[in-house]
């Protein structure tokens, strides 16, 4: 019983990152109906930038603050750039530059860091807490992962549903053509949309790359987790995003205790085809009618 | 009469692989036989893209599958060569109708996703059960040219010369299948779906049928790959290896013949040509290694913004050639776009 | 149009790719010189120039650590070209990236062999990716000398007579840590965790050997692209293990040390293999977690009291020859690179393989390299003997204990040697280390 609860308390904390990258999908996927395949270096590299502050400055929180801000301006980049040009082109062609965007930025990161593993801070303390003698198998900083990431989702829904920005978004996404006409700027819209994306992708680097080590490819295994989260919680609904992220963390949690670490990317693979199979838009999508 | 036109055109093409496996060097005709471990690759990559329009990042996944088969079955079973290829490609293509079955359902994002799942997962299996593939050191392979070439008989040719066969053969199979009845439906099922299936084509059988096509020739690549680096484990059939089979699809054309052979020479030849650079401009080794790395992710991007039909497509408007309709590549397609889901439909009223 | 189209294509293509090919081998890399007809004794080999090459991991998951080794080799190649060479020549070290992968490993080992003509394959790094060429260098008769890996698989005269390993095999490790854990930790609840590879399946083997089985409460393994090892932490936890042996690389023995701190698991003593355990780079690892309150503490605090084995000087020992002779190395050719546990290990590798080259003679061919290691080395850097002898290709025989203390490795015993088999005993060496030589050459 003791090892239940670590075992789902521990799977919280790495399930709200895995919800965090699933959320930043969601939210290109509803604005561009792409899937940014390089959310996770993308993230990556804005958590070196807060590395690099972080050691001139010897403050986390200035850190912190910078990689939310190089995450919105690298979302907006990239959308304006190089993603631009294959809005509106089959999705082959987006698929293929986001990866290309997923190796550069992967270069990049090794080119300029170099490939070693490096430290990175934790917000609070990593020793664990406890419930009386009962060691509960996680830190004050993880509790602080899982409400980070929660204000997030929710400051993204009051954002889409109380402001006007949140409302050109939802129109942009819901019919460009006639948002267009009504005086909407599309193209900025969309390059908000990204922004968003990219300072949540931000956040999540941060947080989990203390538990990580941060490297260029640190953020590849996250981002398929992440990714395996926002499909199996469909790629249109951000509370599916976040229930898909921390279902699957506190379960590959429990294979890895009770069946051993080798069987949970297969356990991964294995839940998202059952579940794709079942219901092929995820488990909170909407079904799409197929135009004819 | 196709095939007789396309077995003509491979037994030129032979002549002239076997005047090149003579002349050139013997790290040549090793080249010679990983190229041609790639083309028979990104040529099944390039149909299934190309030609039926689905989208596929693990077919790295049924490579390793072919290669475990290969090594197994001549570990157990001391199977010959001849026999190899096709058993392994058999096998991949069993595994190709459980994928296509369980992928039959999905579009796009989605089909993309499970594929590349099941590429990341797919080398735990080798991990999982030490005892029969040999854990994260693997298996080995023995290949021996046969006795009657002689005993001087380079290995390596004899490697360029398997490989390049049996390249040649999957691109006149693969050529036919374009043409045929079959190469028509799927591209009747990639342009328009509902319109294919009112005309009474059986969707979901095209589909997993190209899916099978698909995953048979990533199987034999994956026999290709075993007999050529002699060695099957874990650590060659990483997502890595699924991203350069789509990158050199990409580049080559995307449902182009010709195109697998381009984008396979870019994918074997292009990266170490640029370390080669980096290094002998006196960059060190760490930087070197990654300048490929980056120069991948530009290439890529590229391509794709400037030309989206790959070499093979620039190669045709070089020469003022109409493409045949076989191979229209996707990228040109203009596609309607789907409404994206709303509050519209989450409201309840469709 | 379409008739002549079809028939063209296949023979172009071919045609095209042939002027591919012939233009990508008119601008290829590092060419070998021509050999001159007088001196040159073997492929690799001329009057001026000894030509080696090596797979190394630059790129990718092993990279880490790793890719410092090459480069400190070749610090140790280029003072010995600078202080007179090798009977006159220099040597010229071509390390290839294969990213850890195995067909890439295949490739670029061709590629030195056929294209460059490599001398002999020097220090290939890792197991499942050597393991990949060993038959091919060894039915090309090249010499594969000093295999960076502790596989156990390197020492085998009879199947593999051109390869020969360096660095003690993970059962020796293990058995030289089991025979110190069952004299000192007796009667102590031992846990295990583990790399899931051979590296970790071999060093519990060797720990097997020593150790009592009743003592053993709990075996956890973990798979390098899992960072989340809370459940096996855990089990160890809940099992009661006082004494947790680790036979992980440095990112998992300082996130062992980490979910330690999140389980509350606060009392095991820890008891490391050296793969795991090079002070600075665990210092590095957990420089972050150790800053308490406003000060900065050095993340030593987290690795303070860390048991382990090492059969080389320690880093931190500057009294020793041999660390001052690769310090001035190491602050000549690359003071970029820390001067850490791969960075020693690559120079003193380095140092064996120009020793063989001296033993092989004036104008060696490739089998007076193998017959000269065959015919055993002196020790040189390392602490204990290596192996090598015609029936025997495995490297270094044994090591010392130590713990980590204050950042840096301290010595706490004597040489320790034994074999690779169930029942060979670990014994104490009496021989004594040597010192390095005035002119830095052997």
């Amino acid at each position: 019983m003791r090892e239940f609860i670590q075992f789902t308390l521990g799977g919280i904390s790495f399930g709200m990152v895995y919800a965090a990258i699933g959320l930043s999908l969601v939210l290109i996927w509803r604005g561009t109906r792409i899937l940014n395949y390089a959310q996770g270096t993308m993230a990556m590299l804005t958590t070196y930038v807060a590395f690099t502050v972080i050691g001139h400055t010897g403050s986390y929180w200035a850190g912190f603050t910078t990689a939310l801000a190089a995450g919105l301006v690298l979302g907006a980049l990239i959308e304006r750039t190089v993603i631009r040009p294959v809005e509106n082109k089959p999705p082959l062609n987006a698929v293929v530059v986001t990866i290309g965007v997923l190796v550069f930025l992967e270069g990049v990161a090794g080119i300029i860091y170099g490939g070693q593993y490096r430290s990175f801070p934790a917000a609070f303390s990593i020793t664990g807490l406890h419930a009386g003698s009962l060691a509960l198998g996680i830190s004050l900083n993880d509790c602080f992962v899982a409400g980070a990431v929660l204000v997030a989702a929710l400051g993204l829904a009051v954002l889409f549903r109380y402001t006007p920005a949140g409302l050109r978004l939802r129109a942009a996404a819901f019919n460009a053509y006639a948002s267009r006409l009504l005086g909407v700027r599309v193209g900025r819209v969309l390059t908000l949309g990204w922004a968003l994306a990219g300072l949540i992708g931000a956040l999540a680097g941060v947080l989990v790359s203390p538990a990580t080590f941060l490297y260029p490819a640190s953020m590849d295994s996250i981002f398929v987790l992440g990714f395996t989260a926002a499909v199996i919680g469909g790629l249109d609904s951000p509370v599916g995003a976040v229930a898909g992220g921390l279902i699957l963390g506190v379960a590959l949690n429990y294979v890895g205790g009770y069946l051993g670490p080798n069987l949970e990317p297969i356990f991964g693979l294995a839940a998202l085809i059952l579940v794709l199979m079942v219901r092929p838009s995820g488990l909170f999508g909407t079904l799409v009618a197929r135009q004819v | 009469m196709t095939m007789a036109r396309h077995v003509g055109a491979a037994l030129a093409a032979a002549v002239v692989i076997w005047a090149l496996s003579v002349s050139l060097s013997a790290f040549r005709d090793y080249q010679m036989a990983d190229v041609a471990v790639y083309v028979v690759a990104i040529a099944g990559l390039t149909v299934l893209i190309g030609q039926s329009g689905q989208i596929s990042l693990g077919n790295g996944a049924f490579m390793a599958i072919g290669a475990y088969a290969t090594a197994l079955l001549q570990l157990h079973l001391n199977w010959p060569l001849w026999a190899l290829f096709p058993a392994s490609a058999v096998i991949a293509s069993v595994a190709g109708v459980a994928v296509g079955v369980a992928a039959a359902r999905l579009r796009g994002p989605y089909l993309a996703g499970a594929t590349l799942l099941l590429a990341v997962a797919l080398p735990y299996f080798a991990t999982q059960f030490p005892g029969v593939f040999g854990g994260d050191q693997g298996l080995s392979v023995t290949v021996t040219a046969p006795a009657a070439l002689g005993a001087t008989f380079p290995p390596t040719r004899w490697l360029a010369w398997v490989n390049a066969a049996t390249a040649l053969i999957v691109l006149v199979l693969l050529a036919n299948l374009a043409r045929s009845r079959i190469g028509r439906s799927w591209r009747a099922v990639r342009d328009d779906e509902t319109a294919a299936a009112l005309a009474g084509l059986n969707v979901a059988r095209l589909r997993i049928l190209a899916f099978v096509v698909s995953a048979a020739c990533a199987g034999l690549a994956g026999a290709m790959l075993a007999v050529y680096s002699s060695q099957v484990s874990p650590g060659a059939f990483t997502v890595t290896l699924s991203i350069a089979l789509l990158t050199g699809a990409v580049i080559g054309g995307l449902g182009s013949l010709a195109g697998a052979l381009w984008g396979s020479l870019v994918v074997v030849l292009v990266p170490t040509y640029v370390t080669d650079v980096a290094t002998s401009h006196g960059l060190s080794g760490a930087v070197a290694a990654n300048i490929p790395v980056a120069a991948y992710g530009v290439v890529l991007i590229a391509v794709m913004l400037i030309f989206p039909e790959g070499i093979q497509g620039g190669l045709r408007r070089f020469w003022g050639i109409t493409p045949p309709a076989a191979t229209t590549p996707l990228t040109r397609l203009t596609l309607r776009r789907r409404p994206p889901a709303s509050e519209h439909q989450e409201e309840g009223t469709t | 149009m379409n008739r002549r189209h079809r028939l063209r294509l296949p023979a172009l293509v071919a045609a095209v790719a042939a002027a591919a090919l012939a233009a990508a081998s008119c601008s290829s890399s590092s060419s070998a010189p021509s050999s001159s007809a007088a001196t040159a004794s073997a492929p690799g080999i001329t009057a001026t120039q000894i030509l080696i090459g090596s797979h190394q991991p630059l790129t990718g998951p092993a990279a880490p650590g790793y890719s410092e080794i090459a480069p400190a080799s070749n610090a140790y190649f280029q003072y010995v070209n600078a202080h007179g060479g090798i009977n006159g020549r220099k040597i010229k070290y071509t390390y290839l990236d294969d990213a850890y992968d195995p067909s890439k490993t295949t490739s670029v080992v061709h590629q030195l062999v056929l294209q460059d003509s490599v001398y002999a394959i020097f220090n290939g790094l890792g197991t499942p990716t050597h393991l990949a060429v060993a038959s091919y260098l060894n039915s090309s008769k090249v010499p594969d000398v000093f295999v960076a890996s502790g596989c156990g698989c390197w020492n085998n005269p009879s199947a593999l007579p051109y390869t020969f390993g360096y660095q003690p095999d993970y059962i020796r490790e293990g058995k030289i840590l089991g025979s110190y854990i069952k004299q000192h930790f007796a009667g102590k609840k031992i846990g295990y965790f583990f790399q899931n590879d051979e590296f970790g399946q071999d060093g519990v083997k060797g720990l097997s050997y020593e150790i009592p089985h009743s003592q053993v409460v709990s075996q956890q393994s973990y798979v390098p692209t899992n960072v989340n090892i809370g459940p096996q932490v855990a089990a160890l936890k809940a099992a009661g293990a006082q004494v947790v042996v680790l036979f992980a690389i440095p990112a998992f023995v300082a996130l062992f040390k980490l979910a330690s701190l999140k389980l509350s698991y606060n009392n095991p003593t820890l008891v490391a293999s050296n793969v795991g355990t090079d002070p600075s780079t665990l210092a590095g690892l957990l420089v972050a977690f150790a800053k308490q309150g406003g000060a900065t503490v050095s993340g030593n605090a987290l690795t303070q009291g860390i048991i382990t084995d090492y059969y080389l000087p320690s880093v931190g020992n500057t009294g020793n020859s041999w660390i001052a002779l690769f310090k001035k190395v190491h602050d000549t050719y690359i003071p970029k690179l820390p001067f850490d546990g791969n960075v020693l290990y690559g120079m003193a590798v380095a140092y064996t393989f120009v020793q063989a080259m001296v033993k092989a003679g004036k104008n060696p061919t490739r089998a007076d390299l193998v017959n000269a290691i065959n015919g055993g080395l002196p020790q040189g850097p390392v602490v204990a003997p290596f192996a090598f002898s015609s029936a025997n290709h495995s490297g270094v025989t044994g090591m010392y204990m130590g713990s980590i203390e204050n950042g840096a490795l301290v010595q706490k015993g004597p040489v320790l040697v034994t074999d690779d088999t169930p029942t060979g005993a670990v014994t104490t060496y009496t021989g004594t280390e040597q010192t390095a030589p005035a002119s830095g050459m052997p």
